[in-house]
């Protein structure tokens, strides 16, 4: 069995697995993070989603032992103390979310987007890069609005910082 | 998934030999479709064989004629390469349209070509630029590398190392896709190359996966605009048919797009 190293949310674990456990059933059942949703199992929802070194994956599609030696950030990993992530504070004011399943996996994506985009994201993209994440309750504009209030609030947020 | 016997070798020489010691081996690059097939159990490997971060695979080089694309690399780092963008801008808008932005961070160039997933988008961009393949024991043409659905001239433990594609003087890819799934349903990559050739390269819609369609280069030749295509009838015999597009819809299909591309080339 493949004995892994992996940095979950800042702290460093060592665990041994099966060569066929998936990241997500890792963070899951061998962590207790259970915040990560697993919807599918067939890759498309995006419930699971997780950043691995830095990037949203599918974590029911990533092995955990592909994942050793890299830095996992699951939603339990975003809030600092009792103060929320600019991200999950959105999806709270704009009620971004109704029976919540898909929410660690939209949040997790949203982070990701506005990291890469910036100042730069508008609605169409925020819509074109929610593909791979699935809600069946919201009809999404109210996820979409939450993630361009949050996009353009880390944005000031920066350009306040510099 | 049943268990596997998981390996992370740090060379190409090595990973060919775990390769070929293993019972039933299989290669794991960005796993996107290998994980799910394992976990439908449409596939069962006894090894697993990740050479997904092997830096022989890695890397993106261009030359005034050619874009040299490491098997390794992925969908997200083709979409946003400046190499990629300056020397084939559709080629990095071909890879930030395939699947999602999560898939796109994982999945990588020699999975798809080396999966040949009739639906794929890489293959028609392939095809259609005469591109060549590397991999650990020969140089291959893409027109000998495509062989039928899911299959390619691979042999059992090669690896694709690296794809280069010869640079075009304009190119571009339009595909439908499912509005579910999001795989292509037809996707034609057209390309003029710099000698002044047109390439139609067709995925999503050819039972026998990717091809090229002869037929259009040859009207696109004679007269670069979308009209030229007009006249040209694609055979639906040799079309996919399934619960999302018959073979007749698929072959219109096929021809739509081609138009889409050509109008958007100018």
């Amino acid at each position: 069995m493949p004995a892994i190293n992996i940095t979950v949310n800042g702290t460093p674990r060592a665990a041994e697995v099966e060569g066929r456990t998936l990241l997500v059933d890792f963070l899951r059942d061998g962590l207790g993070l259970t915040g990560t949703h697993i919807g599918c199992d067939t890759s498309q929802c995006g419930a699971c989603v997780v950043h691995l070194d830095g990037k949203a994956v599918k974590s029911c599609t990533v092995l955990a032992a592909q994942a050793d030696g890299l830095d996992v950030v699951t939603i339990e990993g975003l809030a600092t103390g009792d103060r929320l992530h600019p991200v999950q504070a959105a999806f709270h004011v704009h009620h971004g979310l109704q029976c919540g399943f898909c929410t660690p996996g939209m949040i997790m994506a949203a982070v990701d987007m506005i990291e890469r985009y910036g100042a730069d994201l508008d609605e169409a993209t925020i819509r074109h890069e929610l593909e791979g994440n699935l809600c069946r309750c919201t009809g999404y504009h109210n996820i979409v609005k939450a993630i361009q209030a949050a996009a353009d609030e880390i944005a000031g947020a920066r350009q306040a910082a510099e | 998934m049943y268990e596997i016997a998981y390996h992370r070798p740090s060379t190409l020489a090595e990973a060919e030999a775990l390769f070929a010691a293993a019972g039933e081996g299989r290669y794991l690059s960005g796993g996107m479709t290998l994980l799910p097939t394992m976990k439908q159990r449409l596939a069962a490997p006894s090894d697993v064989v990740d050479i997904g971060r092997l830096a022989e695979l890695k890397g993106v080089t261009a030359t005034a004629d050619a874009l040299s694309i490491g098997a390794g690399v992925t969908h997200a780092d083709v979409a946003r390469s400046a190499e990629v963008a300056g020397a084939i801008p559709a080629l990095a808008a071909l890879a930030g349209q395939i699947g999602d932005p999560h898939v796109r961070h994982r999945g990588t160039l020699g999975g798809s070509i080396a999966n040949n997933d009739p639906a794929a988008d890489y293959p028609g961009a392939v095809l259609a630029l005469g591109a060549t393949v590397e991999t650990t024991r020969r140089t291959l043409a893409a027109v000998d590398f495509f062989q039928g659905l899911f299959t390619t001239a691979l042999e059992e433990g090669e690896i694709v190392v690296r794809v280069t594609f010869p640079i075009p003087a304009k190119a571009t890819y339009v595909k439908f896709p499912n509005p579910a799934s999001r795989y292509a349903m037809a996707g034609a990559f057209v390309a003029v190359l710099k000698d002044g050739s047109v390439r139609v390269g067709i995925t999503g819609a050819g039972q026998d996966g990717v091809f090229r369609s002869e037929e259009m280069e040859a009207a696109l030749a004679a007269d670069f605009s979308p009209a030229a295509l007009d006249a040209i009838t694609i055979d639906p015999s040799g079309m996919l048919s399934d619960m999302h597009g018959s073979a007749v819809y698929r072959a219109n299909l096929v021809k739509v797009m081609a138009k889409r591309a050509v109008a958007a080339i100018g």
